[in-house]
């Protein structure tokens, strides 16, 4: 009941906000949703300490059956939900955030017009993905993963008028149709090997699934997929692989994660509920979740390192340059995405889910903290209009700061102190370099100039935005005003997480306590030893991680406070790597170039050349054509359409009567 | 309740109807009145009827049930009715988009209403009737006669080029259903009869399947319609009436579908099985290349009519894999896009009464004025892209799943449909829907009247509701599906078993 309460109630608000927000009014529109977002959010918790921290052997994983949904031959699919620890993390995860969300847009949207639509547009967001990390099949999943697709669509174009909105919007439901174009082959392929799409089955099958003992490589082929004739191994590498294309475009990885920044055009709570926090963690849920396959794929495991590495390293020097304040946060998202996914790759799915939980806090901490920042300037988003707000907005310059320290992982090695992102980074940085995957070093040295990068753009945004002369108009500053409680609090509890999800979490997520706290809910096989081998990393890779983040920040300080001169004239001299960063490696134009110009192209050319030119001419033009001609001779004698109207009254009686005669006939 | 011949009721009911508008005359605004509430009244008491079949339909049965048998002018032609699993929910659909129709056409039909409802009260007819026709010879009649109203409503109450779409109509059919005809008169001579029932038993020799197969696809690939022989339905979409292309894209379309399962898969396995291979590349072409084309379409109508075509092109794939998976995800999706694309065109429709172009770029920032149509709107464009939660996505689904167990190069082909379709469909909805209203021409358009939200409503509900719970559907449909693909299988594994013995 408690389960279907947490996963229902936001529809509810959905539906009373978006049915019936224009005749309850704005207010009671916010009030209704953020308050059953509320009770939710406190329903979250309850689970997550009865499900994940409560002790005791032999808990088993909980099924809640809903609804029938498609039943086809093998196929039997039902609404139901899967309750076990990943998903009691999620629940607190995603339902916190999105509570504080809604009760922080009170604040944020109270001059639109629109709130109804709003609310129930991020309620609606909550449900859906809710039902993605409570499936108990993968096609409910996809349900989800859709869902939370148009919840963002609509979100990201919820200013519609805007051009850009819109076209933002499009652009992210279309990439992500990239994604979802390999998640759907993969679930077919998933279907094919495994012969259902529950969970509890394929997780089932999937133990004994591999010939035993190193056969890997020598056995049958059983499928021809693609071409490729494949062994049971290599078949199951390749469903991995399309899976997780479909994990790369919800979480905007490497090659597919253009349409994050451009996800910025939607509101600010928006950017840190969906593309922040939640929304985008789902290919990292989906990587954990389906662990029991993966983790029998080290090839695939490896592409997920490698993309998670690169993602990380990418987006993080592309940071670097973005003077937009919310494209840098956006930016850094994609980066510590990719440390999930690295963390992932190697094995350490704890390492990876730890990560979430803690990201989620400060990233939404830094996302609705920027929020604050441009509620005060007017709307203002770019950091070279802004500059020595401190003294304006203390306590959004104390929240950001706490974030801020939480994102580049300020701690000290070897001791419990530390903000939350230091336990989880350093922890994924250790994984990467004590694990025995192939992209081991490679991920690893990525991994540690990512946090360096990380460091210096979360510094040079916290510089730009907080500190030296205004650089606003003064007609602007003249206004800037702290956001009021309603905005406020959010931030306080978001910093509670922020400071303290490291220290009191580690343990269970990969740490002493992990058996006991995942209770199987994340696979690995018995030669998976990386929560043990992690700790025994030289000293100077446990210290890499603080290195890099003080080299950054040192370097941020100097640029930004010391020497505001530099980064003009580094811009300058090094102008074709400027330029490169901050056109973000040029993606966007190369994708413009490559597909959309071309299937427009195409499509025009299948059209005009084609159909018309081709088929239309030589088929029926070429006889219709005749028949016009004749019917026109013939309607000039005539007036109207009583003529066709007869013709083919004519030719059905005919071909009836000639039938009449050709039966009896026989 | 059981000796009531419930199927001839539903199918000819409608003929009442047209009685009455015959007595009635159309030159008072009473007059019209009393047309419109006959033939609306005619399509909801048949729809209501209709429901009858579906509550006495029983799910476990998979052979033909309510049949009604008597010969017919002495020539071993039967009138044999009967509905299963397959067949059942077309009828169902048909009767169900009758009345939108009507609706649809209370205001925009000014000429001949009265001969426009009796077009569309014959249609009914004879839609009705492929349906429920157990006789080769009956289902062909009633196959070819809906091409005459249809022909009719494109050619008389259409949009300025009427006559070059409806002639182009015209002679794709036809030629496609002449071939049939032959195909018809061999399998007579073939099996000695013209009884469905009979004939599904029939095993017909392999060479000659491949030619019946070949004809018989002529006439269904082109009511299908799939690629290449698809180009009369843009044409004709956009010259129909709204209500013409609700029925044309909502039924006529599923004739061909239809008929691949009842007559080719069903009748033909071997063949089906040796041209697999062709339908799929026709169906994977279909799906890339009309969503390419309906991307660049500058008129509504016409775009909306290519996505019905790459629709189309996931059914025909499913049909032809072969098994459970393809073949109810076919069902699903020719029900599906029954309702989705017959509710697009009717969406269209709105904007068209008011404005009097379907020229996209006349359009734009409708949300603004029409909050509740941009809503309506949005529910069937998701549809249209399969989003799960919508009924678009079920048969979608399945038939990739289905097809991928048998071709996985044709779901990797299908499966672009999912990012094509969304790229046509969102573009479309950016452009007309979304943005800021500065067309001075729109600025005066009004929110959904009460009667489109008549029409646009239930079907909005439908959709969902058939999105998250199909079991209806495909539990009426499980059973005859299920005889039919064990039949499919046997068939191809008897033919394997003897090559083997003879070599």
């Amino acid at each position: 009941m408690i389960y279907k309460a947490i996963v229902f109630l936001p529809l509810i608000g959905f539906l009373i906000a978006g049915l019936f927000g224009r005749s309850i009014g704005a207010k009671a529109s916010e009030y209704i949703t953020s308050g059953l977002m509320v009770i939710v959010a406190v329903l979250s918790w309850i689970v997550f300490f009865n499900v994940a921290m409560a002790h005791g052997e032999g808990h088993e994983v909980i099924k809640v059956e809903v609804l029938r949904w498609i039943q086809s031959g093998g196929i039997d699919i039902e609404w139901a939900f899967r309750i076990d620890t990943l998903t009691a993390v999620m629940f607190v995860v995603v339902n916190t955030v999105s509570s504080l969300v809604h009760i922080y847009s009170i604040g944020y949207m109270h001059h639109d017009p629109h709130r109804p639509r709003f609310f129930a547009y991020l309620s609606l967001f909550t449900f859906a993905m809710l039902m993605l990390v409570t499936s108990d099949n993968l096609a409910q999943m996809f349900f989800g993963w859709e869902g939370v697709g148009l919840a963002s669509y609509l979100l990201i174009g919820f200013w519609y008028k805007k051009p850009s909105a819109s076209a933002a919007a499009m652009k992210a439901f279309i990439v992500n149709r990239v994604g979802d174009f390999g998640f759907l082959l993969g679930i077919a392929g998933i279907f094919m090997l495994f012969g259902s799409l529950n969970f509890e089955t394929i997780f089932a099958t999937a133990a004994t699934y591999l010939p035993a003992e190193g056969a890997a490589e020598g056995g049958d082929v059983i499928a021809s997929i693609f071409g490729m004739e494949l062994t049971r191994y290599g078949a199951l590498t390749l469903i991995c692989l399309l899976l997780f294309m479909g994990a790369m475009g919800k979480s905007a990885q490497f090659l597919l994660h253009t349409w994050l920044p451009d996800a910025m055009e939607g509101p600010t709570p928006v950017s840190a509920l969906i593309h922040a926090a939640t929304m985008v963690t789902a290919g990292v849920f989906l990587v954990a979740r389906m662990s029991p396959i993966f983790e029998l794929s080290p090839d695939a495991l490896l592409f997920v390192t490698i993309i998670g590495a690169i993602t990380a390293f990418f987006a993080a020097t592309v940071g670097l340059v973005q003077n937009d304040i919310k494209r840098v946060i956006a930016y850094s998202t994609c980066s510590q995405l990719g440390y999930m996914f690295v963390a992932l790759g190697v094995g350490a799915y704890g390492a990876a889910i730890f990560h979430l939980f803690t990201h989620a806090f400060f990233k939404a901490l830094l996302f609705l903290g920027a929020g604050s920042v441009i509620h005060a300037v007017d709307g203002e988003q770019d950091m070279r209009y802004m500059g020595g707000l401190r003294k304006h907005i203390p306590v959004t310059f104390w929240m950001m700061t706490i974030g801020t320290l939480a994102l580049t992982g300020v701690g000290i090695p070897g001791t419990m102190f530390g903000f939350a992102g230091f336990f989880s980074k350093d922890v994924i940085i250790e994984s990467a370099f004590a694990s025995h995957s192939a992209a081991a070093g490679f991920a690893f040295t990525l991994l540690v100039i990512a946090a360096l990068f990380t460091s210096f753009y979360s510094w040079r945004l916290a510089f730009l935005t907080f500190f030296g002369k205004p650089r606003a108009s003064a007609d602007v500053m003249h206004h800037v005003h702290e956001s009021p409680q309603v905005m406020l609090v959010p931030l306080y509890i978001l910093a509670i997480g922020a400071i303290a999800a490291g220290f009191l979490f580690e343990g269970y997520f990969f740490g002493h306590h992990y058996a006991d706290f995942w209770k199987g809910a994340l696979f690995t096989l018995p030669e998976n030893q990386i929560l043990e081998e992690f700790h025994h990393v030289p000293l100077l890779v446990k210290w890499s991680p603080f290195i890099a983040m003080a080299v950054g920040f040192v370097t941020a300080w100097y640029m930004y406070i010391k020497s505001p001169d530099t980064p003009r004239r580094l811009a300058e001299s090094q102008k074709l790597l400027y330029e490169f960063l901050l056109n973000k490696w040029y993606f966007d134009e190369i994708y413009d170039f490559l597909f959309v110009r071309s299937a427009k192209a195409l499509g025009r050319f299948l059209w005009k050349k084609g159909d018309i030119g081709v088929i239309d001419a030589y088929g029926p033009n070429g006889v219709a054509a005749r028949v016009v001609d004749v019917t026109r001779s013939v309607v000039r004698l005539q007036s109207g359409y009583l003529y066709h109207y007869a013709f083919a009254m004519l030719i059905g009686v005919a071909a009836l009567v000639t039938w009449m005669m050709l039966g009896s006939s026989m | 309740m059981t000796d009531w011949p419930i199927l001839s009721t539903v199918t000819f009911l409608p003929l009442v109807g047209v009685l009455l508008l015959l007595l009635t005359r159309e030159d008072s605004p009473y007059g019209r009145r009393n047309i419109l509430n006959v033939s609306l009244l005619t399509t909801v008491f048949t729809f209501v009827v209709s429901l009858f079949i579906w509550i006495g339909f029983d799910n476990s049965n998979p052979g033909f049930q309510m049949v009604e048998k008597s010969p017919w002018l002495g020539t071993g032609i039967s009138y044999h009715l009967g509905v299963d699993g397959i067949s059942m929910l077309f009828v169902i659909l048909t009767t169900f988009l009758m009345p939108f129709c009507v609706l649809a056409s209370w205001h925009s039909v000014e000429k001949r209403l009265k001969e426009y409802m009796i077009a569309f009260l014959l249609l009914e007819v004879v839609m009705v009737g492929v349906f429920v026709a157990l006789d080769i010879v009956l289902f062909y009649v009633f196959f070819e006669a809906t091409l005459i109203p249809m022909f009719i409503i494109i050619g008389v109450w259409g949009g300025k080029d009427r006559v070059y779409a409806s002639y182009k109509f015209f002679l794709y059919t036809l030629a496609g259903s002449l071939l049939m005809m032959l195909a018809i008169m061999a399998m007579y001579w073939q099996a000695g009869t013209t009884d469905i029932v009979e004939l599904l038993k029939y095993d017909f020799p392999a060479n000659l399947q491949t030619w019946l197969w070949l004809a018989a696809f002529a006439a269904f690939a082109v009511k299908m319609p799939m690629w290449p022989v698809h180009t009369w339905l843009p044409d004709a979409h956009v010259q129909a009436p709204t209500a013409g292309s609700v029925i044309l894209a909502g039924v006529m379309l599923k004739l061909g579908g239809y008929g691949f399962i009842r007559i080719s898969l069903a009748m033909f396995p071997l063949a089906s099985d040796y041209f697999a291979p062709f339908v799929f590349t026709l169906s994977v072409m279909a799906i890339i290349y009309t969503s390419l084309v309906a991307m660049m379409q500058d008129d509504i109508k016409k775009l909306i009519a290519y996505s019905s075509v790459a629709h189309m092109g996931f059914v025909t794939m499913g049909i032809f894999a072969g098994n459970m998976q393809g073949v109810q995800g076919a069902i699903f999706q020719m029900l599906s896009h029954g309702i989705v694309s017959g509710a697009l065109f009717l969406c269209v429709g709105v904007i068209y009464d008011r404005l009097h172009t379907r020229e996209i770029a006349a359009y734009g920032g409708l949300v603004n004025n029409m909050p509740k149509y941009a809503v309506a709107f949005m529910v069937f464009t998701m549809a249209n892209v399969g989003l799960p939660g919508t009924s678009g996505f079920v048969g979608e689904f399945l038939t990739v799943i289905g097809v991928f167990q048998v071709n996985t190069w044709v779901a990797l082909f299908a499966a672009t449909g999912v990012i094509l379709s969304a790229s046509y469909a969102l573009w479309l909805y950016r452009r007309v829907i979304w943005g800021a209203l500065e067309k001075e021409s729109l600025k005066g358009l009004l929110d959904l009247t009460a009667r489109e939200k008549l029409i646009l409503y239930p079907l909005v509900a439908l959709t969902i509701f058939y999105g998250i719970y199909p079991a209806p559907i495909f539990d009426a449909t499980a059973a005859s599906v299920d005889l039919l693909v064990n039949n499919y299988a046997a068939a191809l594994q008897a033919a394997q078993d003897l090559a083997l013995t003879v070599h």
